[in-house]
């Protein structure tokens, strides 16, 4: 089994391709639920709001849902770019 | 050189039963716990009632245990059954069912916890609603259980599965893959259930006449707190059945495994995170009915949003399949 430079370099992109995705999962995750959380608990305690309490989650989740996104990206560059 | 297969093959066996039962310990042990320490601060709030107190923890630890008898199953099977040593991918199959299971019963153990723990508190608080803390109890702890249940079905497959006649490389990484896919992912999924669960005890106890929306929102929650242990599941199933072309190439191996990782770890953020969304929905029902349809519609649109990262995870996964 002759294994050359280039395919252990190929190998540990795609390991890492999947570490990124995989690890960059969890925060966003878990931050949107608690976004959504709250939203859920605020709408609870003033239906009337719900409009504008959706769409301040929806925002922010947006911005939690970026490092996702960041990881993404790597993922994909490591598997198409690098 | 047959002989030395044989060795490696029990040295596998061996660490992937530890690995079952050492990790597969840790969830239903704290979610027992958890559960104790709330039928004791429920007892001591209603000492009278610490016979049926006393009762409902058992039987929500008894789900919670579940879990890690699964664990031991596996750990038994590992330790006591002569794996044939005709090729070198059985090295990778007692290991990768070990890391399934054990894995996989971290979450479930301690997410029925929750509702266990919950419902106890909930008897002190409303004794006469007993009967329907504990069922709705079981049936929150029995959906909490189904991600450990795919790990055990995944381990299951593994060590049943001929593969002595697959290529040795790629599917090594293919068969580690699965393992982790489908144990990894159980995590976050067995947690978030609980969560949603825990809080539509809770939500009973407090208002009674809740009981039967609470119940239907917190199954569709968990419902959604399910997903991304099934997209681990899925992973597992193509990495089992797929027949890879032989290569030598580690790269080739290397994505099988990089797709395990990425949805196995990919999934616990949003099982845990629809877990909290679908909590605080389900309590905030239970103290404002009138609510339910705005709640719900918060409720599934926030989980959507949790669950893109889930996605993003299994697209990557498939990539490193199919594509790459």
């Amino acid at each position: 089994m002759a294994i050359d430079g280039a395919d252990i370099i190929k190998a540990a992109a795609f390991l890492g391709a999947g570490l990124s995705m995989g690890l960059g999962a969890i925060g966003p995750g878990v931050g949107e639920g608690m976004a959504a959380a709250k939203a859920c608990e605020a709408i609870g305690k003033n239906p009337k709001e719900a409009g504008l309490l959706t769409r301040t989650m929806l925002v922010g989740q947006a911005v939690s849902e970026s490092t996702g996104i960041y990881s993404l990206v790597i993922a994909l560059l490591l598997l198409f770019v690098v | 050189m047959s002989n030395d297969f044989q060795t490696w093959v029990n040295v596998a066996a061996y660490i992937g039963g530890g690995a079952a039962m050492g990790l597969g310990a840790i969830g239903a042990a704290i979610g027992e716990g958890y559960t104790a320490a709330y039928a004791n601060s429920a007892i001591s709030r209603s000492p009278n009632l610490s016979g049926e107190i006393f009762k409902s923890m058992l039987v929500g630890q008894a789900v919670a245990e579940s879990a890690s008898i699964f664990a031991l199953v596996i750990a038994m099977v590992l330790l006591f059954t002569e794996f044939s040593s005709q090729s070198f991918l059985m090295i990778f199959v007692p290991l990768s069912a070990g890391l399934s299971i054990g894995f996989g019963a971290i979450g479930s153990g301690v997410g029925s916890g929750f509702p266990a723990g919950a419902a106890c508190m909930g008897i002190s608080r409303q004794p006469a609603m007993s009967a329907k803390l504990t069922t709705n109890m079981l049936i929150g702890s029995a959906v909490c259980q189904t991600p450990a249940i795919f790990a055990l079905v995944t381990s299951f497959i593994l060590l049943f599965t001929d593969f002595s006649s697959s290529p040795v490389s790629p599917t090594w990484a293919a068969i580690l893959g699965a393992g982790l896919a489908s144990g990894l992912g159980a995590i976050g999924s067995g947690l978030g259930g609980g969560l949603v669960a825990g809080a539509s005890c809770d939500g009973i106890a407090r208002q009674p006449k809740s009981a039967t929306t609470v119940t239907n929102v917190m199954l569709l929650g968990q419902a959604v707190t399910q997903t991304t242990a099934i997209y681990g599941l899925l992973i597992s199933f193509i990495l089992m059945f797929k027949t890879f072309a032989p290569t030598d190439s580690i790269a080739a191996a290397m994505a099988l495994l990089g797709a395990g990782l990425s949805i196995g770890i990919g999934a616990i953020g949003p099982g845990i995170g629809e877990g909290f969304t679908a909590q605080s929905a389900v309590s905030s029902i239970a103290k404002n009915q009138k609510a339910t349809a705005e709640i719900t519609r918060v409720m599934l649109v926030g989980q959507a949003v949790s669950e893109s990262t889930g996605i993003y995870a299994l697209v990557i996964s498939l990539v490193l399949i199919f594509v790459i």
